[in-house]
């Protein structure tokens, strides 16, 4: 537990993505199985305690401690779990036998419901204030200490010297403590199969293209279909089971149950790998129109979706690629096999939720050009441009140069001025680098977005500079800065959004230019911003 | 323990003879005030933190290290007349007995023990119970009525000893030898305590210290405490400074300054380090747990072992400290001091 608890301490204060995997690739290489694996499962949120009420942790303390003097306690450091473990009283003597993490998680595992307050209390007891606070944060839920299920597969890909795709591929099928994939990976054991699982498969990602690469390009080589808004998925039935996963192999079924539902009603379940992008729409007489990001946004970082919201926002799965069909793996084959695979697939099934993506046909890069323009301009972004595809490339993992581009359409843009400054982390730590920035509305401005992003290192001294000269007021780590300085902002779309003043929301926001010539008065209008929705 | 029992004998209540005044603390028949914060005629002065020391009283009562101090942040001519007795001798104002007893907070960290009529007072200051080389360890004295500090005054403050925090920056150091260790520090008394705590931890490689730091240190070894080599971190070449420990007042430590260090880890040593969002907040890599005041538990045994008639609560978290002494049996009450700012946590 306190090898696990160091590390938890370790990552909450690393801001950097590099310390937090040098600490885990650590941690790997330097701790027994099974207690790696448990802790690998438990920054992942595999594992699964039967869930420790904060109301059973105030029980515990009250027992210890006086109710006011803990009252005070909590006032002053404002967490349950960091309270209790630092106010919890060392018992006299020797605090007993320090538990480690595998003990703790498989005797709560088998623990019922009266035996847990007790074995909670002894394991506090035999812990440091350290360990305490590892110990509630792993029973109440909720490590939060900056690591994505994407960076713990890393870190095992950093460690055990292998491409990450090959850890995402077998990740899936696995259950914790891992033992059979540090198995493999020490030398020990076979590579698990995935054959009986619903597995993740890496997906083939896509490079811009730059105008110049076009010249080189030949337009037959290349199919082309519309680049939806959406978000990548990729659907996965084995068996009895099936999953939705994200383009980077986190499980996302539960935001989707309609989706499943769907799949699962079918006469044939589905028992295959489907590449396709999420999206929200409407289905009509013709097939599904395509709703914004914005709804899609709606479906996603939940827990449970309720009916209401199922109903609100119907999900569908435009499909782009066929994987894997009835147990063969059509990865190998060119995409012009794995295409009429999934035409064929898609037209023998119909099911209700998944559609085909649309080929776009075309004779010349020129051509298809105006149609990338055209398709933008009349969907307000839902189409962000378009994919070319070569129609020879078989489906790799990762993001190779030249089988597959993605050609967005251009940016749109405002002259909006800034307006607060906050200090940004790790190396930019010393540097005011996040900011919000406004456009006018009856003659004030009104925060429309916030960019960390699209300025060279030189530029963000210089509007540090500009930040610290011009400060108005001050909130802890935020500056209010004088309406002084526009910045032209680039982003791809524009949504209603009633969360925010202006009633818009920007999509992917980046500092386009840096507008030190042009005076804020002359920055643009809410309303100029908010005619470009569609 | 020092000092003799006092008697029980009709004696005036100290309440009777100690005010709280806008000024500070103020003892009637001595016309002294302690630790005033604005210019008063006569001043006991318990250390040079400036919630403490203020310059411009006619004169000062301290010892003589805090009146270093106090010239050396002030200029001489800030400081009057100066009284400077050696630890426990008596000096007798009107007809008070005034001794200086050691605090443990910092260098020439004083108690003020005051005898009036058969009744003793102590104002403790800051005060600390765990070693520190770089002054004289705190001395309980009986008495009457005890001042302390409450600073650290919850639970939840439990200072770990210093040897395993200084461990953890020296071993953070080890892992990251391309980077440089900014350590934040108040400057006076924190930083030459690190200082002192990392030389018996073995690093013997010149510590640099930030401009603010330097006078601070220079007094501390005309004192004979020994810092070892210390350099200038403002005219260090950058890539002098990978793998170094370099000391800094905490504004500086995120701030522009430290951008002369090779991708600094960001390093605080103070006892509200203890609370995880108190550091991540400050923007802290790597929070050092160390504090030169008493935490809970050395609050809570300093008042058993002095086991005085009564305590007064001041700076910090009275509430819950009143609130645990009352509990036990332990009479207690908040003194009200007013605009107190801390210094030196």
């Amino acid at each position: 537990m306190q090898r696990f608890a160091a590390l938890l301490d370790g990552l909450l204060y690393a801001p950097q993505r590099t310390v937090k995997l040098a600490l885990l690739r650590e941690h790997l290489a330097t701790v027994p199985d099974p207690a790696r694996g448990w802790a690998l499962a438990a920054l992942t949120g595999e594992v699964a305690l039967p869930a420790a009420k904060p109301a059973l942790v105030r029980a515990l303390i009250a027992e210890r401690m006086d109710p006011e003097l803990f009252r005070l306690s909590y006032d002053f450091v404002g967490d349950l779990a960091e309270t209790v473990a630092l106010a919890w009283p060392a018992p006299p003597g020797d605090g007993g036998p320090v538990p480690d993490l595998p003990e703790v998680i498989e005797r709560l595992a088998a623990a019922s419901r009266t035996e847990v307050p007790r074995l909670l209390s002894t394991w506090l007891d035999a812990l440091d204030a350290t360990g305490r606070w590892a110990l509630l944060k792993l029973i109440t839920g909720g490590l939060r200490v900056g690591v994505s299920a994407r960076l713990a597969r890393q870190a095992v890909a950093d460690w055990a010297e292998r491409p990450v795709a090959d850890i995402e591929e077998v990740w899936h099928s696995l259950t914790p403590p891992y033992l059979a994939l540090f198995h493999w990976l020490d030398g020990q054991g076979s590579r698990p199969t995935a054959e009986d699982h619903p597995s993740f498969r890496p997906v083939m990602l896509a490079q811009p293209l730059e105008e110049a690469d076009l010249a080189a390009l030949t337009p037959s080589h290349y199919a082309a279909e519309w680049k939806w808004d959406g978000i990548r998925v990729q659907i996965v039935g084995r068996g009895a089971q099936r999953r939705v996963y994200s383009r980077t192999g986190d499980d996302i079924s539960a935001a989707v149950p309609d989706l499943l539902s769907s799949l699962d009603s079918a006469r044939v379940p589905f028992d295959g790998v489907l590449d396709g992008e999420l999206l929200v729409g409407d289905l009509g007489p013709a097939g599904w129109s395509v709703r914004s990001f914005n709804d899609l946004q709606q479906r996603l970082n939940r827990k449970t979706v309720s009916a209401r919201l199922q109903a609100a926002y119907p999900v569908f799965v435009r499909a782009y690629d066929l994987l894997v069909i009835g147990g063969e793996d059509l990865r190998a084959q060119p995409w012009q096999q794995r295409r009429a695979a999934l035409e064929a697939w898609h037209a023998h099934h119909q099911l209700e939720r998944i559609d085909l993506s649309h080929l776009v046909a075309f004779d010349s890069w020129e051509q298809l050009d105006l149609l990338r323009q055209e398709a933008g301009r009349s969907t307000n972004g839902a189409i962000e441009g378009v994919m070319l595809k070569r129609r020879d490339s078989p489906y790799l993992a990762g993001r190779p140069k030249g089988p597959w581009f993605k050609w967005k359409r251009g940016a749109l843009t405002i002259d909006a001025v800034l307006m607060y400054a906050q200090r940004g982390h790790g190396k930019r730590s010393s540097f005011y680098s996040d900011y919000t920035f406004g456009c006018w509305q009856d003659g004030t401005l009104v925060p429309v977005g916030k960019a960390y992003s699209g300025f060279t290192d030189v530029e963000l001294q210089r509007i540090d500079r500009f930040v610290r000269d011009n400060t108005t007021n001050r909130f802890g780590p935020v500056r209010e800065v004088s309406p002084a300085l526009v910045f032209e902002v680039a982003f791809d779309s524009v949504h209603p959004s009633p969360r925010h003043r202006s009633g818009l929301a920007l999509r992917f926001p980046r500092i386009a230019r840096i507008r030190w010539d042009k005076p804020a008065a002359e920055a643009d209008q809410v309303s100029t911003l908010a005619a470009l929705v569609g | 323990m020092i000092g003799k029992t006092v008697v029980a004998r009709p004696s005036p209540h100290p309440e009777t003879w100690l005010q709280v005044r806008p000024e500070g603390l103020y003892c009637q028949p001595a016309d002294l005030f302690i630790d005033p914060i604005r210019p008063v005629a006569r001043a006991a002065i318990t250390h040079g933190h400036a919630d403490h020391a203020r310059p411009g009283h006619e004169a000062v009562l301290t010892s003589a290290e805090t009146l270093a101090i106090m010239q050396a942040r002030f200029g001489p001519a800030s400081v009057g007349g100066a009284t400077t007795p050696h630890w426990h001798e008596p000096v007798t104002i009107g007809e008070v007995s005034v001794q200086l007893v050691p605090a443990g907070h910092i260098l020439g960290s004083a108690q003020v023990v005051l005898t009036w009529r058969g009744t003793r007072v102590v104002i403790s200051g800051d005060y600390k119970r765990s070693a520190d080389p770089t002054c004289r360890p705190f001395e309980p004295v009986a008495c009457d009525v005890f001042v302390t500090e409450a600073t650290f005054g919850l639970p939840v403050f439990r200072h770990p000893p210093i040897a395993g925090e200084i461990a953890t920056l020296l071993a953070s150091v080890a892992r990251q030898p391309e980077r440089a260790h900014v350590v934040g520090v108040y400057a006076l008394g924190k930083c030459q305590r690190v200082i002192c705590e990392l030389r018996r931890a073995g690093w013997d490689r010149p510590i640099f210290v930030h401009g603010a730091l330097q006078s601070l240190c220079d007094l501390y070894q005309a004192h004979g405490v020994d810092l070892g080599p210390l350099l200038p971190a403002t005219v260090a070449a950058k890539s002098a400074m990978a793998g170094a420990i370099v000391l800094a007042p905490p504004s500086a430590i995120a701030d522009r300054w430290a951008r002369r260090l090779p991708d600094p880890v960001v390093c605080l040593a103070s006892g509200w380090m203890r609370v995880r969002q108190r550091a991540k907040q400050r923007g802290v890599e790597r929070p050092l747990v160390i504090s030169d005041h008493a935490d809970w538990d050395e609050l809570l045994t300093t008042i058993a072992d002095i086991a005085p008639g009564e305590v007064w609560v001041t700076h910090g978290a009275e509430e819950a400290l009143v609130h645990q002494l009352q509990s036990t049996g332990q009479q207690a009450r908040a003194l009200a001091l007013i605009g107190r700012e801390l210094e030196g946590s």
